[in-house]
């Protein structure tokens, strides 16, 4: 019985995709493209050696924005916040990184607890909010998001500005070789392709991580049957206060690691040049891949290969925009079909309920 | 056969629809729901096509003067040269910047015969090299960033394409065959500021910013001191959209009036803006305040010669474009495209001022005509180096 209703959640972002895939399809009709011959571009496109080290690089902050948006889903707190607490948190770091040089691993250790201590502190300001003046954190992580805009826009140009002869754009010192991610290239023997962030490591320890803290461990348990239950959770003597606060600072602090692939492995300062917006695209994700560590990976590969994959379609007289409705189309879709799997689910556990009293 | 596709998906999801028992009627309204979203975005997506189409068949012939016909192949060759061009965040559309190098690369694809290729960047640095690298890959011979951020791109994408030809404009980059095309802005500014301080009936003018930066103030500076030049006694008032690193002040017309409206307001008769897109608010600011208050104000362009440009966009706003400062990437353009044609590319930085003509003050519309000698004075000083407008604030 259980297997069933696990096949059917499988089946649902597939459904999805399809449909997705079929509609985009039906787009590229209307504006007079061959869909066919679209989808094969991209797809040659997408599976070539440096698109794939390009759709990992991409993939790795979009998976742990996904996760960081997760742990807040996983008790039913929306925090909308991580686009702004990321990019606190790496402009933090990318200041502070920039201003000494110790050994390598060290370097990069401390690097990555500045912008995590950053970024929690920045969340926990929504959760603070939330339980001493009741302010929902969907509002609160907005507004801060906007402060937080304000405060890197201000300190980018005055406290952490390097000086330069590029128009003087405002951007923080380089970091120094010690403070630099080494890419992965020579371990999957890949030397003729861009480099590989070595960042991938760390995706992968926090999406184990994730996944620990979730399913294994007390406060996981907390927060997924507060998720569930709100009412039940407190009434089992759970502080509904304090849980808010810490899963608050916990998806803050996976916040804070979003920025630091393209920080350590790629920009190696912070200039108005920085990638923003990872912190939506983490929600589409997370969505996607069901606040699950496996089914969030999935979700950012794919994401991050519509978008690699979709910048051969400009040179083939193909808006490439076709990429952002398909993430759309998939995100609508699969939001839809989870939604009637839960009321199947739902429907058939009634079911079988009436038949074993039947019996 | 997609469209087959598309119908055995939509029976499938009624199929699920029943099977779940979802009632009849929900079912219907998911449906309904789906098609309308897809009507929705249907319709979106088919105006934005239309929307830059419009922009492209708006592209002045103006800015450039008659091409010369030299270059023009008679047959087509068997491999046409390839031109790639790799907008600014902004996009085509803009009505500044980025039009402006498309109309320059639009002229070279139809002079030339080449093979035009042109990208828009998503947000975020990486994106950039990545573009120029999908150029380089597809055997383009002449590559264009558009903008002085794709200085660092550039110096990571160019030394491994060392047989085709790569250009920046208002950036310079490391690598031998970049070229770096500069202009003097503040040169031409301070002809404006000259136009400006001889036009005013106030002595008091304007200059609106688009994004409080270092290349801004080089217009800033420039226009600074052409307006001291002629009356040191003139009020001039400054504003900017936005402060960097937000570059949102280049694309936004609601608060370019907004600022246009203050300076006319506190008596301002002239605005001259280096602004983008935003500028376009400050001509319908300049339309506003002179229609509700009976006395003409002006305002002056910037990058095209906008008396055409805005002009046949938005013809109610021609009149109160007073002078342009144009500053050729057109031009530039179409030179790294004609020099790509006949061998004779070259790197490194070059800058363009008036003594080259990349840079001028544009008498279209006429109404400083009258002031054109003692604008050329100032003009030929500063081309003989006895004055030297000031390009960075003191």
């Amino acid at each position: 019985m259980k297997m069933r209703f696990r096949l059917v959640s499988v089946s649902a972002p597939i459904i999805a995709l399809t449909i997705s895939f079929g509609l985009s399809s039906l787009i590229l009709l209307i504006i007079g493209k061959d869909p066919y011959e679209t989808f094969k571009i991209m797809f040659e496109y997408g599976i070539r050696g440096k698109s794939i080290v390009s759709i990992i690089n991409r993939s790795i902050p979009l998976y742990i924005s996904a996760i960081a948006v997760a742990v807040g889903f996983k008790m039913g707190l929306f925090n909308i916040g991580v686009e702004g607490q990321y990019l606190m948190g790496s402009l933090v770091a990318a200041y502070i990184g920039a201003q000494f040089s110790i050994i390598t691993p060290l370097h990069i250790l401390f690097i990555i607890i500045v912008a995590v201590a950053t970024s929690s502190l920045w969340a926990a300001i929504a959760g603070y909010l939330k339980v001493e003046k009741g302010i929902h954190e969907v509002i609160s992580t907005i507004m801060l998001n906007y402060i937080g805009t304000g405060l890197i826009a201000y300190s980018l140009t005055t406290i952490f500005d390097e000086p330069n002869s590029n128009y003087d754009l405002p951007r923080t010192k380089e970091l120094p070789e010690t403070g630099k991610m080494p890419p992965l290239n020579k371990f999957f023997n890949i030397e003729d392709l861009q480099d590989l962030h070595g960042f991938l490591v760390i995706a992968v320890l926090v999406g184990i991580f994730y996944y620990w803290l979730v399913w294994k461990t007390t406060l996981g348990f907390d927060l997924r049957i507060t998720g569930s239950n709100p009412i039940a959770a407190k009434f089992s003597g759970i502080n509904p206060n304090k849980l808010v606060v810490i899963a608050m600072i916990t998806s803050g602090g996976f916040a804070g690691l979003v920025g630091l692939g393209p920080l350590l492995s790629y920009f190696h300062r912070y200039t108005i040049d920085f990638p923003t917006g990872l912190g939506f695209a983490g929600i589409g994700v997370a969505l996607l891949g069901r606040n699950h560590p496996f089914g969030m990976a999935v979700g950012a590969l794919l994401f991050a290969f519509l978008q690699r994959s979709a910048q051969i379609l400009d040179l083939n007289d193909v808006p490439k925009e076709i990429e952002q409705m398909m993430q759309a189309f998939i995100l609508l879709i699969v939001v839809v079909f989870y939604e009637v799997i839960r009321r199947f689910i739902v429907k058939q556990q009634v079911k079988d309920a009436s038949k074993r009293s039947d019996e | 056969m997609s469209t087959i596709l598309f119908i055995k998906v939509f029976l499938y999801l009624q199929l699920v629809g029943q099977g779940v028992k979802v009632t009849r009627m929900k079912s219907k309204w998911l449906i309904l729901f789906m098609v309308f979203s897809l009507f929705l975005v249907a319709c979106g997506g088919g105006s934005d096509e239309a929307a830059v189409e419009e922009v492209v068949d708006e592209e002045p012939a103006e800015t450039l003067d008659a091409p010369a016909t030299t270059a023009a192949p008679a047959e087509p060759e068997e491999d046409p040269m390839g031109i790639c061009l790799v907008l600014d965040i902004g996009g085509l559309g803009d009505l500044s910047f980025n039009d402006l190098a498309y109309a320059g690369y639009e002229k070279a694809v139809a002079d030339f015969g080449m093979e035009g290729t042109f990208l828009e960047p998503e947000g975020g640095g990486e994106n950039r090299g990545e573009l120029l690298e999908l150029c380089a890959e597809a055997g383009n011979d002449l590559i264009i960033g558009n903008g002085f951020l794709f200085d660092a791109s550039m110096n990571e994408v160019a030394p491994n394409y060392p047989d085709t030809n790569f250009a920046i404009t208002d950036g310079v980059a490391e690598p031998g065959n970049v070229r770096g095309m500069l202009f003097n802005h503040a040169e031409g500014s301070f002809l404006a500021g000259v136009a400006a301080a001889l036009k005013t009936q106030t002595n008091n003018v304007g200059f609106l910013g688009g994004v409080d930066f270092p290349l801004i103030h080089e217009f800033e500076q420039g226009f600074i001191a052409g307006v001291k030049a002629v009356n040191p006694d003139i009020e001039i008032q400054i504003g900017y959209a936005t402060v960097a690193p937000d570059f949102g002040g280049f694309n936004d017309q609601v608060k370019g009036k907004e600022i246009a409206l203050a300076q006319y307001e506190a008596g301002a008769d002239i605005i001259y803006h280096a602004a983008g897109g935003t500028g376009t608010g400050m001509f319908e600011a300049a339309k506003e305040v002179s229609e509700s208050t009976g006395s003409k104000v002006w305002g002056i362009g910037v990058d095209f010669d906008q008396y055409y440009q805005v002009g046949n966009a938005l013809p109610e706003l021609q009149e109160y474009i007073l002078s342009s400062m144009v500053k050729s990437v057109d031009v530039s353009i179409y030179n790294a495209a004609k020099a790509t044609m006949e061998g004779t590319f070259t790197g490194g930085a070059s800058v363009d001022n008036l003594a080259t003509g990349g840079i001028y003050l544009s008498y279209s519309g006429g109404y400083i005509d009258d002031i054109k000698d003692q604008i050329d004075s100032y003009k030929e000083k500063i081309m003989s180096g006895e004055i030297v407008p000031p390009s960075a604030r003191p």
